[in-house]
């Protein structure tokens, strides 16, 4: 599994391959049906050093894609502001790629040239095709290059847009729940895969994720969005700077212990506390 | 090992383009459904014409309907004969389809470039969707009696006349279809880099090619349409005058040869369409 890490982009010359994010007071705002506002976001600071991966947790309909989004430039913040390195994030800033929630592939066009719409414009072409059929090798996707979307799996096709963003080697890469329609052990293998990828070529990652153990086996801290319950809004709940390096144990009883807080932090009954069952501090099966 | 190879199977048994599928030898070759095979296709779409054309037949020869109602399909070739030896039917048919031509070319050129504008700018939709929309509800026929005044009777008038019948299908479904463009592409586009004539060409462009071709299909049935209503209407040649001066002259036989010429030319036409339709397809989609 972890045989694959030389494989990531070694042709693209050296260049920055990674910058910071801030977040500053950040707040979105949607026009309600009834005419009023609905705020989503609000008074999200956040600082993400160069290189660095942060998991974005929270419940559903919280605002994660929306944050996301916002930082890729792909909608505006109503309040505060966000910057990629000194200059504010433009729209559509090509400094970031993004891998959608859903694949969101081009019907028309085969699996392999989905993933070439990734490539930084004007590349030379016969390098940009390698780099395509390398990214496709290592999501597994190799033999269905010439595949159209609607002929491949769900899970393929995340695959295919996951692979797309990789391709743009941005400096920023934006993913919204890059592995959610995979079976445990691809999504075990696709999770390693985005390391060796960041180990190569070590861009900033935010990640958004449903998942507490992937958040805890990739991230270098890990946000948790919400909202406290009284005003509408969700706001960063807590911030966790997970221990240790990568690849981590991903049975160590330190995790767990971090795993048991931000369980709790999702509102989650975790064996048993909220039924009056002591807490256990035995290393938990992880549902792998 | 064992678990290896077998997943090894399982990789080499999951599909592949078909043309890395060999068939070997001997194996029994999948059968195509009936529906699926060309001598099946052709033979099909062509009974239904030739039992219309032996109850034609039947029908006008044991007399059950008088000749003067129904001519038989002999009396019909006879009139398109003679019409032939005179080199009027030539002249009719060249006339007729030069018409269709350069009024649909000129109408759904006009209709893919406004459509165009009204479906990809907001700006464009504003300043101009309420106006086109005016001119639209306007019965096309309507304009007739305008055109002859400006134009008289020449090919200046019939062409604009088809040009409108052919504009307006291709400019409403055109903009329709490029405004309907499924907004959550176009962002993964725009959020790969692309803009403008490349976003055009890799996103909205392929979305709406079935679209296209269905407006041009119609567009063209209308600027038939149209001839039909324009050469009945003011002309001294082509398939409508045709209609007309055999309808005052009583000449049957001729209406039921205009009518099978307008019904062969259309249907060839929209195969030309359907040519293109195939390319595209295979181009863009
Ligand atoms: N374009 C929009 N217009 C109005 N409301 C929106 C829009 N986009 C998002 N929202 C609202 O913002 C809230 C957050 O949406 P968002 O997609 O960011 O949630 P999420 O945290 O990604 O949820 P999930 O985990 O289910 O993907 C939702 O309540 C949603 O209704
Ligand atoms: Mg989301």
């Amino acid at each position: 599994m972890s045989t694959i890490a030389p494989a990531a982009p070694a042709a693209v010359a050296a260049r920055e391959t990674a910058a910071p994010v801030a977040f500053r007071g950040l707040g979105r705002a949607f026009a309600a049906p009834d005419g009023g506002e609905r705020e989503v976001l609000r008074g999200i600071d956040l600082e993400v050093a160069a290189g660095e991966i942060v998991a974005i947790l929270g419940p559903s309909g919280c605002g994660k894609s929306t944050l996301l989004r916002i930082a890729g430039g792909l909608d505006r913040p109503t309040s505060g502001e966000v910057a990629i390195g000194e200059a504010p994030v433009a729209p559509y800033d090509v400094r970031c790629a993004v891998g959608f929630q859903e694949p969101r592939l081009l019907p028309w066009r085969s699996i392999e040239r989905n993933v070439a719409l990734g490539l930084p414009r004007g590349g030379d072409r016969r390098e940009g095709r390698e780099h395509v059929a390398r990214l496709l090798e290592l999501v597994g996707l190799a033999d269905f290059a010439g595949h159209r979307p609607h002929e491949v799996s769900g899970g393929m096709a995340q695959r295919a847009s996951l692979a797309r963003a990789l391709a743009r080697n941005p400096e920023v890469l934006l993913l919204d729940e890059p592995f959610g329609a995979l079976d445990a052990l691809t999504r075990l293998k696709m999770q390693d895969l985005l390391l060796d990828v960041h180990r190569a070529e070590p861009t900033t990652v935010l990640l958004v994720t449903h998942d507490v153990d992937e958040a805890l086996q990739l991230a270098d801290r890990i946000v948790l969005l919400g909202t406290d319950g009284e005003t509408p809004g969700a706001g960063i709940r807590q911030t966790v700077v997970v221990p240790g390096h990568r690849p981590r144990d991903r049975g160590s009883a330190e995790l767990a212990e971090l795993r048991g807080r931000l369980l709790d932090g999702l509102g989650i009954d975790r064996h048993g506390t909220a039924r009056g069952i002591q807490a256990t501090t035995t290393i938990p099966h992880y549902p792998y | 090992m064992t678990t290896d190879a077998a997943s090894r199977t399982i990789a080499r048994s999951t599909p592949r383009p078909a043309a890395s599928v060999a068939v070997p030898a001997g194996a029994p070759r999948e059968r195509r459904p009936l529906t699926g095979r060309r001598w099946f296709v052709v033979v099909g779409g062509a009974l239904l014409p030739i039992a219309l054309l032996a109850t034609w037949q039947l029908v006008s020869t044991t007399g059950l309907v008088p000749v003067s109602m129904l001519p038989s399909p002999a009396m019909v070739w006879q009139a398109a004969v003679d019409l032939a030896e005179r080199g009027l039917l030539g002249q009719y048919v060249a006339i007729s389809t030069q018409r269709v031509f350069l009024g649909f070319a000129f109408g759904a050129a006009l209709g893919l470039l406004v459509g165009a504008i009204v479906g990809l700018s907001r700006l464009g939709d504003i300043l101009l969707a309420p106006t086109l929309g005016a001119l639209r509800a306007v019965p096309s026929l309507a304009w007739v009696p305008l055109l002859i005044l400006w134009f008289k009777i020449g090919e200046e008038s019939k062409i604009i006349l088809i040009a409108i019948g052919a504009f307006f299908p291709v400019y409403t479904i055109v903009s329709a279809a490029l405004r309907h463009v499924d907004r959550r592409l176009l962002e993964a586009g725009r959020a790969f880099g692309l803009r403008g004539v490349p976003l055009f060409a890799t996103v909205q462009l392929p979305a709406v090619v079935p679209s296209v071709i269905s407006a041009l299909r119609l567009a063209l049935a209308q600027a038939w349409l149209f001839l039909v209503a324009a050469e009945l209407i003011a002309s001294s040649m082509g398939l409508g005058f045709l209609l007309l001066d055999s309808g005052q002259n009583g000449r049957i036989d001729r209406i039921f040869l205009a009518i099978i010429l307008l019904a062969v030319l259309g249907k060839l036409t929209d195969s030309i369409v359907g040519l293109f339709e195939r390319w595209a397809i295979r181009r863009w989609a």
